[in-house]
């Protein structure tokens, strides 16, 4: 195994019966990255990440998560990995710290040892102040950071997150994307899944995208926006100056330029000409108002690779049925 | 293909959470009323039944337990009625329960095994038992003591002890009945209406239906039924489907142990009876001899359900 890769999966496989939840799957995870498992409802994201943690039997593939086989060593994995299933529950009689309480003493750590974890733990994600309520009274977003607290208090090396932002107002969604890019600072792995591709893509170093069972596309967002939107870069710019748009035209990559509006142009290229197209203005004494590359959006890649092959849309579907 | 690390691990963390559950949910408050109040209702019919009689009895503590004054049933009969109410109400929400507040997947992926959760959760409702059961045993000593004001001999405190462990053992097969079902059905209420129908049709149909389904396996023999004399081998085939029923081996232990003048609990020659001094008491030792078979076999029924439970929870997946 790399030292490097936390997770390696290669043609993991999950069968019920005839139908095939999970299709020969690989990929790997490496330390410190978020990795995001992308993909509508029903097409093997929850079923990929219960293999990992040993929740679920393997029909077929081999996966190791920090060098661990989760089926033959599932103590192992899951004393090193948090998890956070969808639709996190707790139990709403007990107090905050008191679901914690029983957590850390399921992993086993001593009595000093837990109350420090548990209130540095809930502390770091903003619930330090009902750490005494009952969870009956949390609000959801309350309840996916409390899911993310005892991931913390677990010291866990990988943080495995199914769905963490469904469901949630976008302020919560935003609290809750910045504690998982403060799991990357501190070089904790996550894999998360999502239906909602663009409220993660943010986060995701890299994304792989499910259909059917099936990883589609995997790599980079900017990666797959070029793979699959046919490449290039799109540059918006608003400035003024006379004749600007011709000699915008003549720097070197740039295949095109059309005008959006009063003083607005935007350059199709093969690569980012930002740095040159902000010389030209200057070089015309042109007023630079506004320089910008449009990053792939994720939904976007996913549409327009769908379109591209309707038979793979269509595995997708009926995966998708298989799975329901 | 061996697993590493113990099954049982995080096993006492499990009882000891889901015992204080029990302990201080409300459910268990009311069970508990219930059958305090109800007890102490058969224990004062039974006190004043005891003091009208003045006849001699050298085990008259015991009539403490058996003795009924109508319109109120005898504390036994309570308990065998109150005891399965109680293991049901326990254990009928515990694994589905966990799917529905969607926190099985959250525990599972902490270091254990399911198998610590499942046994840590039949214990639990046991020890939970256990306690009320003592509890209520030491109440009816200790008011047995101050109304009737004859000390227990040792006998009859053991004997009474062995109907604690026996009651004990009964709450466990219904605990274990209800586990099951809570393994199987994902709806609560499911389980619990499924579990309570299953004690109705064998506390209260089954006896009767046994009879019916005898008649069927070995009829009735004329020359018998002319005498006014039940036919051998149908009383014989009646004994054996009833004993199906763990309220049917309940109520037959209860009888050999709390009854000392039990000789047997089935039927009999009177070829058999030659020389025994009828109404006589039998040492302890001899009652549990007879009440041995009946206790093993609810203590079997119990380990079958659980492990019936066991599989099928092993085999279910854990997503919601």
């Amino acid at each position: 195994m790399n030292e490097d890769n936390v997770i390696e999966a290669a043609g993991l496989t999950k069968r019920y019966g005839n139908a095939v939840a999970v299709d020969h799957i690989s990929f790997t995870v490496g330390r410190g990255e978020i990795f995001g498992l992308l993909g509508p409802n029903g097409a093997g994201k929850t079923t990929t990440i219960l293999m990992l943690l040993g929740l679920t039997d393997i029909s077929g593939g081999a996966v190791s998560v920090l060098g661990f086989n989760p089926a033959r060593e599932p103590l192992s994995v899951k004393r090193r990995v948090g998890y956070l299933p969808d639709t996190v529950g707790f139990y709403d009689q007990l107090s905050a710290a008191d679901n914690m309480r029983y957590t850390a003493r399921l992993i086993g750590f001593k009595k000093q040892d837990r109350e420090k974890r548990i209130a540095d733990a809930l502390d770091r994600v903003g619930l330090a102040e009902f750490a005494g309520n009952r969870v009956g009274t949390f609000s959801r977003g309350m309840r996916q950071r409390l899911g993310l607290a005892e991931i913390l208090m677990k010291g866990a090396q990988i943080a495995i997150l199914d769905e963490p932002t469904s469901g949630l107002d976008p302020h919560a969604t935003a609290e809750l994307l910045a504690i998982i890019r403060g799991f990357k600072s501190e070089g904790v792995s996550v894999l998360l899944s999502s239906h909602l591709l663009e409220r993660v893509q943010s986060v995701c170093d890299r994304v792989a995208l499910f259909s059917g069972g099936r990883i589609a596309l995997m790599g980079s967002v900017a990666d797959l926006g070029r793979q699959v939107l046919g490449g290039g870069y799109v540059v918006d710019i608003e400035a003024d100056g006379a004749g600007l748009a011709e000699r915008l035209t003549l720097i070197p990559g740039v295949s095109g330029v059309e005008r959006t509006g009063i003083g607005k142009l935007r350059l199709h290229a093969d690569r980012d000409v930002r740095p040159e197209a902000a010389v030209e203005v200057v070089a015309m004494q042109g007023r630079l108002k506004y320089l910008g590359v449009q990053e792939p959006s994720l939904d976007a890649i996913y549409t327009r690779y769908f379109e591209a092959r309707p038979d793979a849309a269509m595995t997708a579907k009926t995966g998708a049925r298989h799975a329901a | 293909m061996r697993r590493e690390g113990s099954a049982f691990q995080g096993l006492g963390v499990v009882v000891l959470k889901e015992l204080s559950d029990h302990l201080t949910s409300v459910r268990m408050r009311v069970l508990e009323w219930l059958v305090v109040l109800v007890a102490l209702a058969a224990l004062y019919g039974a006190i004043q039944q005891i003091k009208e009689t003045t006849a001699e009895d050298p085990f008259l503590f015991l009539r403490l337990f058996t003795t009924s004054r109508d319109p109120l049933p005898s504390f036994v009969s309570f308990i065998s009625f109150l005891v399965p109410l109680m293991a049901i109400g326990l254990g009928f929400d515990a694994v589905n329960g966990e799917y529905n507040r969607r926190t099985l997947s959250r525990i599972l992926s902490q270091p254990i095994y399911r198998d610590a959760l499942l046994f840590g959760k039949f214990l639990a409702g046991l020890m939970t038992l256990a306690i009320s059961l003592i509890t209520l045993w030491l109440l009816v000593i200790g008011l047995g003591l101050l109304l009737i004001g004859i000390p227990p001999g040792a006998e009859e405190i053991g004997r009474s002890f062995l109907f604690l462990l026996v009651t004990i053992i009964y709450a466990g097969v219904w605990l274990a009945l209800a586990l099951l079902f809570s393994i199987v059905f994902r709806s609560a209420a499911t389980a619990a209406l499924v579990t309570l129908g299953i004690w109705l049709f064998i506390t209260f149909i089954w006896p009767v239906l046994a009879g019916a389904v005898a008649q069927i396996i070995a009829p009735l023999d004329p020359r018998y039924t002319a005498l006014g004399l039940p036919t051998p081998a149908t009383a014989q085939a009646e004994h054996i489907l009833a004993r199906l029923s763990p309220a049917t081996l309940f109520a037959e232990t209860v009888v050999a142990l709390l009854d000392p003048t039990t000789r047997s609990l089935g039927p009999i020659y009177l070829s058999q009876l030659q020389g025994a001094v009828l109404g006589a008491p039998l040492p302890l030792s001899e009652s549990m001899l007879i009440a041995w078979p009946q206790t093993v076999g609810m203590i079997a029924g119990a380990i079958l359900l659980f492990v019936i439970g066991y599989v099928t929870f092993q085999r279910q997946e854990v997503r919601a």
